[in-house]
């Protein structure tokens, strides 16, 4: 009942024209598809959701998740993960600083280590803890993009545009990963998108902004 | 929760910081001005400064020459800059130029002058190259080159000093300015190199450079390092003369002195009117040429000449560098040869002492200048980051504000606001007034790169749990390795070719290596001008060595930081 990521009469303006507005509940473990021409609004809901909101734009309504509300609360105690098009690896970090980045604070130093390997294996990536990410192909890339959020534990993940950079093949592959993953962990996720593929592989319910229905009420 | 509290106040406190020294110099100027200075018995307000400033019959050379120099060092860059960009940008030797620009700019203006003055004096370099074969002279000809009366020399030095500069404004002006395609459709619509760029591009890389030559135009007209080194004596600038008199022990010449400051404030806000009508002018004759439809005849020679000058410009700096190093270390160099006889340590080990001390002096100060000013710069980018509290255009003007006033305006005010508060003469103040100078060049350079880091990266750590100050300390500030560490590189560079402030504000008392080395400029030793001159140039290159190496080496196994 309290579980997964709610947003209630979510409504999303720009000087003072509605760009959206939208009411929806995400069960865990479920996939929420937005799909839209750019400058709708899609990537302004999720900054909205991660507390990142632009100052040009005004949003109302509220964002539940796990049946708190998170409105208002600071994005670093949100716990909402995201992953963008680019796979936005510090490039300052280690692959494996990267996901000790990610991890939350506490245990030992081998402890921690070994939970960073272990999420390199998940993700076939063994060994890769020493690299600069820059050395990664995209895939890699993305793959280390997707843990380093996962170790943070989130309660939802949202996902913009997430793989539209990859290349067909990897696109693919990349997508039932992060997919299977959410699933393991029983995130509700919210996507972003511009590729009917990408909406088909999530498998859930597809919203289309901007069509037949602009304010997002679902037929 | 101190912190959430403290950093929105950043962006007051440093405005606070930046103009309360200005505003109270000027103070300090207007009150003794108009003939009210306490500490001197004097009591006003009456215009006897006015009067005795009149009297002086020096006053309308004195300020004839101001304006002369201010306008054509600014007039003669400026075009060389326009022309060498419209001419070359693009090509290898621009390239090469743009590769010098760091360390031309960071060789601090006294040095470069007084390298100037050894390469073209009656005795100076170029006159033993072509002697005696080419000009039969035995013996040094007796000419006034240097400290000409029409201060050409002067205006020479400053040329020299303000190319760099403006070529680095117009570098960054390039890139918002779509140079290359204007450039590609106005030469597919046959124009020349040059004209085409002068007619496309020029007005919206001016429009991005106003400000910096506004800049050049202040400084140039109110300096006093170059114009103590290079400039007349009979009379001197009006700037060289408000510090002679601030200098005198008698208290009452300080009167006139700030009436002179003001004299000078309101020359400087005339000459920046004027350049305003100008840039009118220039701009109502531009649509006029450019509905002309002229495709550009003298291209080849303008873009040819403005080489050349360009070149002799960077040349002249770093020439003059080497002839400080060649003078710093000669032993007998005897008229017209064009080495010295021997070469010896000693010039060194004379001076060794005192340019330790001298360079002590400089980074106790440069460095926590440096060290504050970029506290203050982050901490407003990262308050505009955070709440939006975002400097608006007219802030813009604010960060300018120090650097258009000219020094000598308010300056000297300072120190008579400091002593008539009792505060003493000394370091701390001096430090305070370095700050005032520093702190807009920090931000003017840190703030483009910071404003361009992808904020998703800080989206991304947040919601990785980092909390903001996490993502401050933890990405951005690492990430912005580079551009913090050549920001402070700017700050110390500018801090430590500080005269003015550091002379006037220190009251004598501090010396700086570049006090020590304008110091030395009348007593014409040229050896010790050389080590001197020297180790103030080290004193501002080696930071920007730093902020090359550094990054380098801590990122050296991290090719996405490689350019950053």
């Amino acid at each position: 009942m309290h579980d997964g990521l709610e947003l209630k009469d979510v409504t999303i303006r720009k000087d003072g024209n509605v760009l959206l507005s939208l009411s929806r509940k995400i069960e865990p473990g479920e996939v929420l598809t937005i799909m839209g021409p750019s400058g709708i609004g899609k990537s302004t809901l999720l900054s909205f959701i991660t507390g990142t909101l632009a100052p040009a734009f005004q949003a109302e309504g509220r964002i539940l998740l796990e049946g708190n509300d998170i409105t208002d609360v600071r994005p670093d105690k949100r716990r909402v993960g995201i992953l963008f098009q680019d796979d936005l690896l510090f490039p300052h970090l280690s692959v494996g600083a990267n996901l000790a980045f990610g991890l939350a604070p506490g245990g030992s130093e081998a402890g921690r280590t070994a939970k960073i390997d272990e999420a390199l294996s998940e993700v076939g990536l063994e060994g890769y803890a020493d690299r600069d990410p820059a050395t990664l192909s995209g895939g890699q890339k993305a793959r280390v993009a997707l843990m380093r959020m996962l170790l943070s534990e989130p309660c939802a993940l949202l996902l913009d545009e997430a793989f539209s950079r990859l290349d067909a093949d990897r696109r693919a592959q990349v997508r039932s990963l992060v997919f299977a993953r959410a699933k393991d962990r029983n995130l509700p996720v919210l996507m972003v998108t511009h590729d009917a593929e990408d909406a088909k592989a999530a498998g859930g319910e597809v919203i289309t902004l901007g069509t037949s229905s602009p304010t997002g009420e679902a037929p | 929760m101190t912190k959430h509290r403290f950093l929105p106040a950043l962006p007051l406190l440093t405005v606070l910081v930046m103009l309360g020294p200005v505003l109270a110099g000027l103070w300090g100027t207007v009150l003794p001005a108009f003939g009210h200075f306490p500490v001197a018995g004097l009591t006003g307000p009456n215009l006897s400064g006015f009067q005795s400033l009149l009297d002086w019959p020096g006053l309308p050379r004195s300020v004839l020459l101001s304006v002369f120099t201010g306008f054509a060092s600014t007039l003669i860059a400026l075009s060389i800059v326009m022309l060498v960009t419209a001419g070359w940008s693009g090509t290898k030797a621009f390239q090469t130029l743009e590769r010098l620009l760091s360390p031309l700019l960071s060789v601090p203006h006294a040095a470069a002058a007084f390298g100037l003055a050894f390469l073209i004096a009656p005795s100076g370099w170029l006159s033993r190259l072509f002697s005696p074969w080419l000009t039969g002279w035995e013996r040094p000809p007796d000419l006034l080159i240097v400290n000409d009366q029409w201060g050409l020399a002067m205006t020479t030095g400053l040329v020299v000093k303000e190319v760099p500069f403006l070529l680095l404004m117009t570098l960054a002006a390039l890139g918002q300015a779509e140079a290359v395609s204007s450039r590609t459709i106005a030469s597919a619509l046959g124009y020349g190199r040059v004209t085409g760029w002068l007619k496309t591009v020029f007005p919206r890389v001016y429009a991005q450079i106003r400000l910096p030559v506004y800049v050049v135009l202040a400084y140039a007209m109110s300096v006093v390092d170059v114009a103590v080194i290079l400039g007349p004596n009979t009379p001197s600038t009006l700037s060289v003369q408000i510090v002679r008199w601030m200098a005198d022990p008698d208290l009452a010449l300080r009167v006139q002195a700030a009436s002179a400051a003001l004299l000078q404030l309101s020359l400087v806000i005339g000459a920046l009117v004027v350049w305003r009508i100008g840039e009118r002018v220039i701009g109502w004759l531009g649509m006029v040429w450019i509905t002309k439809g002229n495709r550009g005849a003298l291209d080849t020679v303008a873009a040819g000449i403005s080489l050349a000058l360009a070149t002799a410009a960077a040349l002249a700096i770093f020439l003059g560098l080497l002839v400080l190093l060649v003078w710093s270390f000669a032993g007998f160099w005897g008229f017209p040869d064009a080495l010295p006889q021997s070469f010896t340590f000693k010039n060194w080990m004379r001076h060794s002492d005192g340019v330790l001390v001298a360079i002590g002096e400089t980074a106790a100060i440069a460095i926590p200048v440096t060290l504050a000013a970029l506290v203050l710069t982050i901490g407003c980018l990262e308050a505009e980051y955070r709440y939006g509290l975002r400097l608006s255009n007219r802030g813009i003007w604010l960060l300018y504000l120090p650097l258009l006033l000219p020094q000598t305006a308010f300056l000297p005010g300072l120190q008579t606001f400091m002593l008539t508060i009792g505060v003493d003469v000394g370091r701390l103040p001096v430090m305070a007034a370095h700050l005032v100078f520093v702190l807009p060049y920090v931000f003017l350079s840190l703030a483009d790169p910071f404003r361009a880091w992808d904020t998703r990266i800080g989206t991304i750590a947040s919601a990785l749990r980092a909390s903001p100050n996490g993502v401050l300390w933890r990405v951005r500030v690492p990430m912005l390795l580079r551009p913090i560490l050549t920001a402070a590189a700017v700050g110390l560079a500018v801090s430590v070719g500080q005269y003015l402030a550091t002379l006037l504000i220190g009251g004598g008392r501090v010396q700086t290596l570049t006090t020590e080395a304008v110091a030395l400029s009348s007593g014409g030793d040229r050896r010790a001008i050389g080590v001197y001159g020297l180790m103030q140039t080290s004193a501002a290159l080696l930071p920007f060595a730093l902020a090359l190496l550094i990054p380098a080496l801590a990122w050296r196994n991290r090719r996405g930081l490689r350019h950053a």
